[in-house]
């Protein structure tokens, strides 16, 4: 099953997710201009937007534990739906700049600076940026092993996105709480190690 | 004792409907020359009209955690209620304690429709239309004795009715509380409709305090208890984290809240690219209100 899903997948260029990726944005755009997302379609925007990258950031992480525990190799898509997901957090953070804080700076930076979750929010969104630059094959090459640690930096801005969220929640929220059980969970799996069959024979 | 607060605006204010018509076309013929921005500020700048948001923004964007914690949730769930039968309970200290029915506590008073800002400790706001009465009549039905010096309230618990309470996202029953004065004050008002509709569940069926200079947390919906008491009383979100809701929580621009910076505020229902609003002191209703805080430090008494 899994080797027909591969060779399958193998046919599949990885550009098509650039193709794919703006369409959920565009959608919640359109949604808002026309009402269809409630009466504050900025705040709904702004969610869909930073909820739909936290997604895609723990697809993105998903690709090794799957291929070590599985042997589904996404391998070839890993740099897309890192650079798609690196948009998203863009996009969440210029609706809040521009739409939600109307660019009044002022309190845009006292909240950065002054407010936890918006803090760690942005520290994580920083962090990816580095990422995002170096996501091309001439850094690759230019970095050599420096490149694989420096995209590590994944590990804390996905935890800093999740805290993000459980923070700004009124409460202790399902939602937010069920996302950064997720994302420890797939930074746990990359730590234990796969149990070998003979261990598991025995 | 109703009507002890009207609008500022009186008939006088209202514009004849033929300039009224006339103006229309002229907006209509700058809207195409693109001038509205400039004509907006104007509006803005004239000020004190209140234009309520509508039925439908009213109805379909709330807080109430009983019935989840999106801003849907309650519209989508709050169908379930059970408004039947209501009662309060009034006890504590009043010369007539006892469980009264909504007519018992509205006969012979006179509703009126109050135009206030609703401003969300979560820095968005709206304009409402309620319908009620103040709840100083109300408490007069009961007789306030004297000694009191608080009044406390409690929202209905239906679990089976209510998935927030079944998932227990906070403690149930939701109960917050106000000094007798801000109780007594005429702005202060116990409402059971919107647009002349009965109060909608999701908004706080059937019966619901509204204090529109406070945030809106404080205005605690489907009210099945009032006590008056000696003593400050416990309150829902104080509760949960005394150092972001502070036991007055009046709308203040000047005090920060750890979560939101409360300097402005959006407007619900202005679309996509509405901009931010300056927050008022007092929501508004300084001139109202300001008084009942006098020498008290707004900064420690959030």
């Amino acid at each position: 099953m899994i080797d027909a899903l591969n060779t399958s997948l193998r046919k599949l260029p990885a550009w098509t997710l650039y193709i794919v990726a703006p369409l959920p944005a565009a959608f919640w755009l359109w949604q808002g201009a026309t009402g269809a997302s409630g009466p504050e379609p900025i705040k709904a925007l702004e969610h869909s937007l930073g909820e739909f990258a936290l997604q895609l950031l723990i697809v993105g992480l998903a690709v090794t534990p799957l291929r070590k525990w599985t042997g589904l190799n996404l391998l070839k898509f890993r740099r897309a739906i890192g650079v798609v997901s690196f948009f998203y957090v863009l996009l969440h953070f210029l609706t809040w700049l521009v739409l939600d804080m109307s660019l009044l700076w002022g309190q845009i930076l006292g909240d950065i600076v002054k407010r936890p979750y918006i803090t760690i929010g942005f520290i994580g969104f920083t962090l990816l940026i580095p990422l995002a630059v170096t996501s091309n094959n001439a850094s690759v090459r230019k970095l050599g092993a420096r490149w694989r640690k420096l995209h590590k930096l994944v590990y804390p801005a996905v935890l800093l996105g999740g805290l993000h969220w459980v923070w700004l929640a009124k409460g202790w929220q399902v939602e937010p709480l069920l996302y950064m059980g997720a994302i420890l969970a797939i930074l746990a799996l990359r730590v234990i190690p796969k149990p070998r069959k003979r261990a598991l024979a025995a | 004792m109703a009507h002890r607060w009207t609008n500022k605006l009186t008939k006088a204010d209202v514009t004849p409907e033929a300039i009224w018509l006339n103006r229309r076309q002229i907006i209509a013929g700058l809207t195409a020359a693109g001038m509205t921005g400039a004509l907006a500020g104007r509006a803005e700048a004239a000020g004190d009209t209140l234009e309520p948001n509508s039925f439908d923004d009213i109805t379909s964007y709330n807080n109430y955690y009983e019935f989840g914690t999106g801003k849907n949730d309650p519209a989508a769930n709050a169908g379930a209620l059970d408004t039947s039968n209501w009662s309060i309970e009034i006890d504590g200290m009043v010369d007539r304690p006892g469980t009264y029915t909504l007519a018992d506590l509205t006969e012979g008073l006179t509703e009126e429709e109050r135009i206030y800002r609703f401003r969300c400790v979560e820095a968005w706001s709206m304009i409402v239309p309620w319908n009620g009465f103040e709840l100083a009549d109300l408490l007069a039905k009961a007789g306030v004795q004297e000694a009191a010096r608080y009044v406390a309230f409690e929202t209905v618990v239906q679990p089976e009715n209510m998935p927030g309470v079944r998932r227990k996202v906070i403690p149930f029953p939701y109960v917050e509380g106000l000094r007798i004065d801000e109780a007594m004050h005429p702005l202060t008002m116990m409402a059971t409709g919107i647009y002349g509709k009965p109060m909608p569940n999701q908004n706080g069926a059937p019966i619901r305090l509204v204090v529109p200079w406070k945030y809106g947390f404080k205005s605690i919906k489907s009210i099945v208890r009032i006590s008056l008491v000696a003593d400050e009383p416990p309150t829902t979100w104080n509760n949960l984290n005394a150092r972001e809701y502070g036991f007055y929580s009046n709308v203040n621009p000047q005090v920060s809240h750890p979560r939101w910076s409360q300097a402005t505020e959006r407007v619900i229902g202005g679309g996509l690219f509405a901009k931010r609003q300056e927050t008022l002191m007092f929501n508004g209703y300084e001139e109202e209100v300001a008084a009942l805080y006098d020498g008290m430090d707004l900064t420690k008494n959030y």
